[in-house]
């Protein structure tokens, strides 16, 4: 059993109307004067579009920003790699899409485990984020008459997509990157690419600085300031196999949990419907094919399970349009967590396709049918393109072979409405923090996400928490910034002198393979009781046994994989415990034991209508939970039906 | 299907910036042909390892072809035999079994070798700083659609913004020039509505830095088109070219 806090958490949601919220808060929040404000130093780590946009936006206002990230550039965060799209509730298509819509969607969508007030607040910023992007020249897709294009996404039924071919993420990381950039020029913000965070140093409870390592030379290096902006980024790696980018890490994260950052629903994972399928156990990522693609493709699998006659050659009424036959209203287009396990469970009964019989088929023949070819091409032709590089199989001709993988992370620190976390002055954005989407993030929301956190909330947030503090005069030589320095680099020299047997990369396999078996689309309390006996030996075996050659002085990257993978298999146990601890299914998080007759979900409002907050107590103490109760004043609680 | 390949690869090695470097020669064996050029090189860095011998170190991320950080010489080609393809989109279906296979690192004078594979690109993060970008402050955006942007002009800037900044064009050119890196941000800002005000100033600036950062001329050999994996085209070139001349007879000067 957890060890269950008594206080609750305070979220700080402003009082009044849901719409009002926001305003209202803002009006209370506290100012910096301008001529003040470069008396302020802002340690912002990670430049995706979260940090990027804020790393801007700070500079911008006037304080003294130094920006981190792990790629040698600001312009490679995994952000880039983002291909559908971004919301946006303009209602440009006149589709009847409003702020309330997209606020309903997104709280539905997350299976009623997000925060109201912050979802309506994202809704709100959404329509800004559009205008920002489009000043700074990012090349949103366009109508003929030069206005901007929309499409649809997961989940919903209005087209309130906005997107750039398949390179939305580039485009509005670029955008980000490019506003970046010019503060850079201006002397705002000093850049430090090629660093990993890798603590966070805590001054009298309040966060002051990071220990980084400069990933070129080796060398350690403190940093102070007057508040940590974090936004490293997604976990989702904790899996080994999945379509994040393999520099994706929970390190920074971790290591802030380790300081007092409590960690909110570490279980909640996002398992992506349509990706490239495993080929080999060489496998090093996996491939999204964008969701985008549910709009035109059909999802089938044989009737008969035994059928191996090439797809094309199955006919129509002996192929099972699952999707469509369970889902009427939505058809393709349910949500991820629905449409992912629809796809297991018809894998798992074996009907799967393709060698391994864990795929399922995405058939565009219909859609070119009725749209032609060209049509098709021009809207995907990227993610086709991409996929017969992969595959050498052509989609235009065979239906792509899909099946889910691990892609995104609802969980992450914790955080109130301010976007701070229970540690004071360490702020978290993006996708490392956990509030807007619930237990399940709809499509094209997390570009959203960050870069409304990034542009319009931290900018007056974080202004208030420097405004209202007064900060002691802390540099790096005060005694917490060598204490944390030394134990950073000590942890890196274990690792180097471990001296055993298997590399980094082999055991972060098999923890990734012991996650995506027991803690992945389907839990149950057997599994992962199991998997968290596992992880522990797994975790003692690392340390004993793990083999990274050279030195830590130099460019080494095997050793900062090793260091990643030591912080995963200590965050793995913790996702497992959150897991076991959550007896109800909601969004990504299934538990078999909790399921309604036809296999949905079956959440427990009376007993989980919660965040789950993890609080570190020491090495060899168990992790502490604290509730964050959830009420939902707005959006009525009700069992989500796509049907 | 899958058949495997039994390959030689020899490789640039080099322990860090200032030490000299050398091919060594490695044999891996059993090589599937689904898997990408960088699985090939995770299966022999796991293999030198277990021999004792430390492992290639090569930049990448995405492993997706688009966040630019891949990039080697295979066979004396920026991102190996594909055309508009990354070396981290590169499959092993693309070679035969017994193939010898050269890797070397990007070879530019502004690219400073770091480490084996791994070079120093951030000349290219200061060509952006020099201009690269509207000058737009977060808050100040009119509404999106205020501006309309014809189709064809926001397809053509998109064509040119798709540049991942790898810097194959830059690996590829005898010169080492960066012209292609530097017009496709031109371009793509140059035709764009929002773009027009700082228009002359942004290339003159960004001419100026790329000059000053030890790239080599452009010769039009168009080496640059042909091994840039997002399909970037010397018409931006000309593009920039005239950009260029128009803003120096406004009698526009960098201002760096
Ligand atoms: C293939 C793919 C496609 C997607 N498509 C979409 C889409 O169409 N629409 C949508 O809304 N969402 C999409 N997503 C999700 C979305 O892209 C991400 O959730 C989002 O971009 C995360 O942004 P971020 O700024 O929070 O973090 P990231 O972009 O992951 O950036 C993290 C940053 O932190 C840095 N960092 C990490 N750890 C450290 C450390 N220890 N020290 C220093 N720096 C560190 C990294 O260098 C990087 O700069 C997609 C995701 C994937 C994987
Ligand atoms: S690893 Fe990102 S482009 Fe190759």
């Amino acid at each position: 059993m957890a060890v269950v806090a008594a206080s609750p958490l305070a979220a700080k949601v402003p009082a009044g109307p849901i719409a009002e919220k926001w305003d209202l808060h803002k009006n209370s929040l506290k100012l910096v004067s301008p001529t003040n404000r470069r008396k302020f130093d802002v340690i912002v780590v990670g430049t995706g579009l979260a940090g990027a946009s804020a790393a801007a936006s700070l500079a911008e206002l006037g304080y003294n920003v130094k920006a981190f990230c792990i790629q040698d550039s600001a312009r490679r965060a995994h952000s880039i790699a983002a291909q559908g799209g971004i919301n946006a509730a303009k209602n440009y298509r006149n589709d009847n899409d409003s702020v309330w819509r997209l606020f309903y969607d997104t709280v539905k969508g997350g299976d009623f485990r997000s925060r109201e007030a912050n979802v309506y607040r994202l809704a709100q910023l959404s329509a800004n984020i559009i205008d920002q992007c489009v000043a700074q020249g990012v090349p949103f897709a366009r109508e003929y008459g030069g206005m901007l294009a929309n499409r649809t996404f997961g989940g919903v039924l209005v087209e309130r997509t906005f997107y750039a071919r398949g390179q939305t993420g580039q485009q509005l990381l670029l955008g980000a990157y490019s506003a970046l950039m010019r503060q850079v020029t201006t002397g705002k913000v000093e850049m430090y690419p090629r660093r990993e965070m890798l603590d966070l140093v805590v001054v009298d409870g309040v966060a002051r600085g990071i220990v980084c390592r400069n990933l070129i030379t080796g060398a350690f290096e403190t940093h102070a300031a007057h508040a940590i902006v974090l936004c490293t980024g997604g976990y989702g790696n904790a899996f080994y196999l999945s379509t994040n980018a393999k520099a994706c890490n929970v390190t920074a994260a971790w290591r802030c949990y380790r300081r007092g950052a409590f960690f909110a629903n570490p279980c909640y994972t996002q398992i992506h419907p349509t990706c490239i399928p495993v080929s080999g156990s060489y496998q090093s990522k996996l491939t999204l094919m964008s969701e985008s693609l549910r709009n035109d493709g059909r999802v089938w699998v044989p009737k008969d399970a035994n059928d191996n006659r090439p797809p094309n050659e199955i006919p129509d009424d002996q192929r099972d349009y699952y999707l469509e036959r369970r889902y009427p209203t939505y058809g393709n287009m349910v949500p991820r967590d629905v449409a992912s396990r629809a796809a297991k469970e018809r894998c798992d009964a074996g009907y799967g396709v393709g060698e391994s019989g864990m795929a399922v088929y995405l058939d565009f023949r219909d859609a070119i049918a009725r749209d032609g070819l060209e049509v098709i091409k021009a809207k995907y032709g990227n993610l086709f393109h991409m996929y017969e590089k992969i595959t050498a199989e052509n989609p235009y001709q065979v239906p792509m072979r899909i099946y889910p993988a691990v892609h995104y992370t609802m969980g992450g620190l914790w955080v109130d409405y301010n976007l701070e976390s229970t540690v004071p002055g360490l702020f978290v954005l993006g996708e490392a923090n956990f509030s807007d989407h619930g237990a399940n993030r709809l499509g094209a929301s997390a570009l959203m996400q960050g870069l409304a956190d990034g542009y319009f909330v931290v900018p007056y947030t974080l202004g208030d928490f420097l405004a209202r503090t007064v900060f002691p005069k802390v540099t790096i030589n005060h005694p917490s910034f060598k204490e944390t320095l030394v134990e950073a680099r000590n942890r890196v020299e274990r690792i180097v002198a471990a001296g055993g047997t298997r590399t980094a990369d082999d055991i972060h396999r098999q923890l990734g393979q012991i996650l995506w078996d027991k803690c992945g689309m389907a839990r149950n309390a057997s599994g992962l009781s199991e998997a968290i006996g596992e992880i522990q030996s797994l975790r003692e075996e690392f340390w004993e046994n793990v083999k990274v050659l050279g030195t830590g002085e130099a460019l080494n990257q095997n050793l900062e994989h090793a260091g990643r993978v030591a912080d995963f298999l200590e965050f793995g146990e913790l996702m497992c415990r959150d897991a076991l601890n959550r007896e109800e299914s909601c969004g990504g998080h299934f538990r078999e034991e909790h399921q309604t007759p036809e296999g949905e979900a079956l959440r427990d409002d009376e007993n989980y209508c919660y965040v789950a907050a993890w609080e570190h107590r020491g090495a060899d103490e168990e992790a502490a939970l604290h509730t964050e109760p959830l009420s939902f004043e707005y959006v009525p609680l009700t069992q989500r039906s796509y049907k | 299907m899958a058949h495997t390949l039994n390959l030689t690869l020899r490789i640039w090695r080099q322990s860090d910036r200032d030490a000299r470097g050398e091919f060594r020669t490695y044999d891996v064996r059993g090589i599937s042909t689904h898997m990408s050029f960088l699985e090939m090189l995770d299966v022999l860095n796991e293999q030198l390892i277990q021999q004792g011998e430390e492992p290639v170190a090569f930049d990448h991320d995405c492993r997706e072809g688009i966040c630019g950080q891949c990039g080697m010489m295979i066979n004396g080609q920026a991102h190996g035999p594909d055309r508009e393809t990354t070396t981290c989109q590169l499959h092993m279906r693309r070679f035969e079994n017994g193939q010898t296979i050269t890797i070397e690192p990007w070879r530019a004078r502004a690219f400073p070798v770091i480490r084996d594979l791994v070079v120093d690109r951030s000349a290219f993060d200061r060509i952006i700083q020099a201009g690269g970008y509207i000058s737009v402050r977060t808050g100040q955006a009119p509404e999106a659609n205020t501006l309309p942007v014809p189709y064809e002009d926001a397809e053509k800037a998109l064509d040119a913004a798709a540049c991942i900044g790898c810097g194959a064009c830059v690996a590829q050119c005898k010169n080492a020039s960066a012209m292609l890196f530097t017009a496709a941000k031109v371009s793509h800002l140059a035709l764009l509505p929002q773009g027009q005000p700082e228009r002359r100033r942004r290339v003159v600036n960004m001419v100026a830095r790329m000059d000053s950062e030890q790239f080599g001329n452009c010769t039009n050999t168009y080496e640059c088109e042909a091994a840039c994996p997002a399909g970037i085209s010397v018409g931006t070139i000309s593009r920039m070219n005239r950009e260029y001349l128009k803003a120096r007879l406004a009698g526009v000067e960098p201002n760096l």
